[in-house]
């Protein structure tokens, strides 16, 4: 029988946490994602086990990370923004050290300080590898609290088979936002040794977990081992949604949250006889140039709506090569854009199409 | 090799052949050689992180726990610190390595979690994550190695650099007016309810060196209790970025590091064990 609740963005991603089997959490409290940290505080422990503990910083939450995801156990952090900016030391080292574990970024408008309000402005942080050196983390942005909570278990699914860092990039209304969700079935919670995990020393030698190579040549190899892995990911784990893009004339791009609103736009647009679709990424990295970039090849022109300055638009500008003219439409802040205004712009810069 | 070298040799190959020698009895030394790796020794000559290297292989490999323990390096000279322990390591960000072990301790609480961090490491960039780590009573070792300069970036001020004492960045010695004073962490630490046994120890003479490897076997029977974070202070030397021999960094140390970093427990459980016999 199906469980369905009515529950919240981040705690469904916190229930879902403790369904997937989770071994520990640790974080600090941000808004707008501090119901993560409390919904595990009240529920994870005397429910599975799990290990829940409040951090004094950010740079601790993910160095303890690195430190549980090192045995090979199944470890989360969450934050937002500014926390996460905090955080990019760390992943860099865990992203070098190739350990699988889960971060969670409910982004809030920005720079500075910014605002508790969503925003999508932490997609190049995420995306383009936010620390220092060549490193990717494989990001999913989902776009309903279901996919706040499916996510969870997939992306552990992703970090193990990698040995990499996975990261839900989503925002503050989302994890705000309730729903109707369907629960995962509870998995127990398993271990297992995966020949690298530091967990005591087996067979005579022992195992070290680092992200040091003092040699040129060395550090080399191991970049030149990371790349094969991108691109490997690139090759399995697209993942994208096309919604009435087959017959359409134009395309709307845009991820997470927002390719909601654009979808409620493009019903808008295709009542006034404007055949518009929308083309949502879920995987960022590995972004879907590819399957884009075919849609591209049969519209008059895209959109590119986001909730930042512009920033998957490069991306989606690199798929489409100049075939067809890509415009964008953004909003800051906090701000999250309406459906009227995304047909608004719509219709003005693809005016000559419409008439 | 030389004349004399070859005599000696000789010499030693034929007291090993003598069976009164050769007996069980009448070994004073062993090398922890489950525990240490055979490699090159990358420490300057004359450095203490080769003798708490050598106490920590011993302690453990003492108390079989060679398959029940991880450790932790940091960043600083001791970085490769996994390169001489043949043990799990992690190694970790500048200033985190508590932060790490309280990772790895919170999801394997039986097993045997220590951190070895320098003074830069600890208790400059990483203040706030030992301050936490002890606060919260983390059951681990943190083994806190102090020669108060930054030795592997050549010789900077570290926070633990005595007043007046010369550094690249204090040139002219530490300035207390504009420089701050040297940061007494391990009487800091010994406040919080969270240690269980703190206490500063030293590797520069034998009678030191044997308090100290009491001290690490100590906190890792406290460790075994959960008994709450054990924190072990080595003064230590840096003779290249002294710029001293290694015998003259071991007077210097006596003579102007012991008076401000005065050895001996700190903070211990029971009177009776105290290290200070």
């Amino acid at each position: 029988m199906k469980e369905l609740k009515l529950m919240k963005g981040n705690e469904a991603l916190a229930e879902a946490a403790i369904r997937a089997g989770c071994d520990a959490y640790f974080g600090y409290p941000i808004t707008p994602q501090s119901e993560v940290l409390e919904y595990l505080s009240r529920e994870a422990n005397s429910r599975t086990g799990m290990t829940v503990l409040q951090a004094e910083s950010e740079i601790a939450s993910i160095n303890m990370v690195y430190g549980a995801a090192g045995t090979g156990k199944r470890v989360m952090t969450s934050s937002s923004s500014p926390g996460m900016s905090l955080m990019q030391e760390g992943i860099s080292y865990i992203a070098c050290a190739e350990l699988p574990c889960l971060l969670v970024n409910v982004n809030r408008g920005g720079p500075g300080l910014g605002t508790i309000q969503p925003g999508q402005s932490d997609y190049f942080q995420s995306v383009k590898g936010g620390g220092h050196g060549d490193y990717k983390l494989i990001v999913l942005a989902p776009s309903t609290v279901q996919e706040m909570s499916d996510f969870v278990g997939l992306s552990f699914d992703l970090a193990f088979k990698y040995r990499n860092p996975v990261l839900i990039l989503t925002d503050g209304a989302l994890g705000q936002m309730m729903e109707k969700v369907e629960l995962q079935p509870q998995k127990t919670r398993h271990f297992e040794d995966l020949g690298w995990t530091t967990t005591g020393r087996k067979n005579g030698n022992g195992r070290v977990i680092t992200s040091l190579h003092l040699k040129a040549d060395e550090m080399e190899i191991l970049n030149n081992h990371l790349q094969a892995k991108y691109r490997e990911i690139e090759k399995n784990e697209i993942r994208f949604e096309a919604t009435d893009c087959d017959d359409a004339d134009y395309i709307i791009t845009a991820f997470g949250l927002v390719a909601r609103i654009c979808q409620k736009a493009a019903e808008m647009a295709r009542a006034k006889g404007i055949k518009v679709g929308v083309f949502r990424p879920i995987s960022l990295f590995p972004f879907p140039y590819a399957q884009l970039k075919e849609y591209a090849g049969k519209v008059k022109g895209i959109l590119d709506v986001e909730m930042n300055a512009g920033q998957m638009v490069e991306d989606v500008r690199l798929s489409v090569e100049g075939a067809v003219p890509v415009y964008f439409h953004g909003r800051m802040g906090g701000v999250v854009p309406s459906p009227e205004e995304v047909l608004e712009k719509l219709e003005e810069k693809f005016a000559g199409g419409v008439k | 090799m030389n004349e004399k070298t070859m005599l000696d040799d000789q010499h030693y190959e034929n007291m090993i052949a003598e069976e009164s020698v050769c007996n069980a009895e009448n070994l004073v030394y062993e090398k922890p050689s489950k525990v240490l790796y055979d490699t090159p020794m990358h420490y300057c000559p004359g450095c203490g992180h080769g003798v708490v290297h050598r106490l920590l292989a011993e302690v453990i490999e003492e108390l079989g726990i060679t398959s029940d323990i991880i450790g932790v390096a940091p960043v600083g000279c001791s970085v490769l610190a996994y390169n001489y322990l043949n043990i799990d390591m992690s190694e970790a960000a500048h200033g985190r390595a508590s932060a790490v072990a309280t990772g790895i301790k919170r999801v394997l609480p039986e097993k045997y979690v220590f951190s070895y961090q320098g003074d830069g490491d600890l208790a400059a960039i990483g203040t706030g994550e030992t301050i936490h780590t002890c606060n919260r009573g983390e059951n681990i070792l943190i083994l806190f190695i102090n020669n108060g300069i930054y030795g592997m970036t050549g010789g900077q001020m570290a926070p633990t650099t005595l007043p007046n004492m010369k550094s690249t960045t204090s040139p002219f010695g530490r300035d207390v007016e504009t420089m701050g004073s040297p940061l007494k962490i391990t009487e800091l630490v010994a406040q919080l309810p969270g240690t269980y046994y703190v206490t500063r120890q030293s590797v520069h003479k034998p009678v030191n060196v044997r308090k100290t490897k009491k001290a690490i076997l100590k906190a890792f029977e406290y460790q075994k209790l959960k008994k709450g974070t054990c924190f072990i202070e080595v003064v230590s030397n840096c003779p290249s970025n002294w710029k001293m021999n290694p015998v003259e960094s071991n007077k210097w140390l006596d003579e102007n590091m012991l008076p401000f970093y005065p050895l001996g427990d700190i903070k211990v459980p029971d009177k009776n064990l105290q290290t200070d016999d």
